[in-house]
Formats: C-alpha cells, sequence, structure tokens
C-alpha cells in the first residue's frame, strides 16, 4: 500500500479516536470515566504528533501527561466526594448556550482555514531528518543555545509550583502531638535539670501521735 | 497525504470541543479544569502542525513550555480544589460565591 495513503488513513483513526473522547470528556456522567477518556484524548494526540514527526512531544506528552498529571487528576476525583447529581444540574440549561457558541467558533475557524486549502498545503520532509539528526538531538539543539534562558526559567516555573502547591495543601492541625526534630536537636542539659546546691537537713523527726483511748 | 489543513482542523475542532465543555459543565471544577487541558492539547497540536510544516524548531520548543506551564498549572489548581473541598466540604461552583463575582 501506498504509505502516503496509510498515513493519512491512520491520521484519520486516531483523529476520529480523539474527537470521540474529546466529546466524551465533556458529557461523561462520571467523572472518573471522563477523565480516563482525557487520557485516551492525549493517547491518540500523541499518536497524531508521532505522524507529525515530532517523537520527542509525543513520548513527553504520554510521560509527563497521561503519567503525572491524570493520576493527579485520578487522585483528586477519587479523593473528594462528589454529589453526582447536584454536579449535573446546568448540563440541560447550559447545552444549548455551549452548542451554539461551539459549532459558531468552528464554522469560523473552519472557513478561515478555507477548506480549499484542504490539498494545497502539503507537508515538505522531515526538517530534523533533513538536517540528518533525530528529533529529539534537533529540539534538544534549539533548547539548550538558543532557548537556554527560557528553559531554565521554565524549571523555575515547575518549582515554583511545587512549592506552592505545598504550600497550599500543608495543614498544621491544632492538638495534635508530633515530635520536631529542631527542637530534639537544639536541646539543653540544663533546660531539662536544675541542680540546687543545699545543705543536708534533716526533716524534723514527726513525732508519734498516740492511738486514741476508745471512749467508755 | 497529510495536508496542514488537517492538523488546524483537528485543532479547531478540539478547541471547541473545549469551550463546549467549559459553558456544559459549569457546576464541576474538575471537568472545567479538564476543558482547559484540552484547550491547551488544540493549541499545542496547531504548534506542532506548523512547526512540522514550516520547517522550524520553535514551535516545539513553544509545546515544550505549554507542557511546562500546564502541568504547574493542574498542579496548583487541583491543590486550590482540595483546599476549597477541606474549608467548604463543596466544590459545586454556585456554592462558592463569596466573592459575589
Amino acid at each position: 500500500m501506498n504509505p502516503q495513503l496509510l498515513q493519512l488513513i491512520c491520521f484519520y483513526v486516531f483523529g476520529f479516536i480523539t474527537v470521540v473522547a474529546a466529546l466524551s470528556v465533556i458529557t461523561l456522567k462520571n467523572t472518573v470515566h471522563a477523565v480516563l477518556s482525557l487520557v485516551l484524548t492525549f493517547f491518540s494526540t500523541a499518536c497524531l504528533w508521532m505522524l507529525a514527526d515530532a517523537e520527542f512531544l509525543a513520548l513527553a506528552l504520554i510521560v509527563v501527561y497521561v503519567g503525572a498529571v491524570m493520576v493527579l487528576f485520578l487522585f483528586v476525583v477519587m479523593m473528594l466526594d462528589i454529589d453526582q447529581e447536584k454536579i449535573r444540574e446546568g448540563f440541560v440549561k447550559f447545552l444549548p448556550v455551549g452548542l451554539i457558541v461551539a459549532v459558531a467558533m468552528l464554522a469560523e475557524m473552519l472557513g478561515l482555514i478555507g477548506v480549499k486549502a484542504m490539498h494545497a498545503q502539503v507537508m515538505g520532509p522531515d526538517p530534523a531528518a533533513a538536517a540528518g539528526v533525530s528529533n529529539t538531538a534537533w529540539l534538544g539543539q534549539a533548547l539548550y543555545t538558543q532557548y537556554l534562558l527560557p528553559f531554565e526559567v521554565a524549571a523555575l516555573i515547575l518549582t515554583v509550583g511545587v512549592v506552592a502547591a505545598v504550600a497550599l495543601t500543608l495543614r498544621q492541625r491544632a492538638g495534635v502531638r508530633h515530635e520536631s526534630a529542631n527542637e530534639q536537636v537544639r536541646v539543653n542539659p540544663r533546660d531539662r535539670i536544675r541542680i540546687v546546691k543545699m545543705d543536708a537537713v534533716r526533716p524534723a523527726q514527726p513525732t508519734p501521735v498516740p492511738p486514741q483511748e476508745p471512749s467508755s | 497525504m497529510i495536508t496542514l489543513s488537517h492538523y488546524i482542523v483537528l485543532g479547531a475542532i478540539l478547541f471547541c470541543i473545549a469551550v463546549a465543555g467549559l459553558f456544559i459543565n459549569r457546576k464541576n471544577v474538575i471537568v472545567l479544569l479538564m476543558s482547559i487541558e484540552l484547550m491547551l492539547l488544540a493549541v499545542n497540536t496547531n504548534f506542532v502542525a506548523f512547526s512540522r510544516f514550516l520547517g522550524d524548531v520553535s514551535g516545539q520548543v513553544f509545546v515544550f513550555f505549554i507542557l511546562t506551564v500546564a502541568a504547574a498549572e493542574a498542579a496548583i489548581g487541583l491543590a486550590i480544589l482540595v483546599l476549597l473541598f477541606r474549608n467548604r466540604s463543596t466544590i459545586n461552583i454556585s456554592d462558592i460565591d463569596s466573592m459575589k463575582g
């Protein structure tokens, strides 16, 4: 079979799965199912990116999103006790507005793109292969030379994100006894025990009380 | 033969699905966050397609940065959600109106 035709068929299959999974993300009743179909959306989009010769980003999408962010979503969804019925209240009410806005936007975008351009802009040869390197090397060379400063800023943003997430959810409970290693290390013997010099004094011998005479 | 328009049309469809999701899931904060993730995915698809079409590496570098920022945003958003649930025992949007916005 013609490899380009095969690629096109693969594109349509993955694109169809992506769109169906994205639709089920916004319509499914159960939030856990919605998260799982978002995972499917990300996975099939990663396949589409791979068809566009962006191998590194496709794998990064699977590792970062499916592996980390979606698991985080699943954790939160399962941890929170969500009232499924109450949360669906406005679904039918807002459905017409959402549909109208989405369809109008899609029509505008498609008009802008121009369906006639469908057969004009054929993808050229793979730029990374043309440069004689793999996609990862191609991306890495730009990332570590031309975009080094933004790369460091991205690392800083991630650090700030981690610190912010921990600082937001950290909670100091009142009334819970737990040991503080900081104070344990800093402890001084003189704070715990105080030796007082004093003369030896024998306490006065208490006089024994004579037994009471039974009253007659 | 895959053309540039295939990818752009797919990105547009994904983006519009995400916008519709923002409208029809007004009560569920988690689905709202997921719709935002879908929007970012649509934008990233466009970036990847244009990077491939123009033979320019900048598009893929931008996708890399968008992924970074989206991951940080999801982490902080979910942290706020957990905090909200702990303080108010609900994540229903209509109950969270103390700022009267």
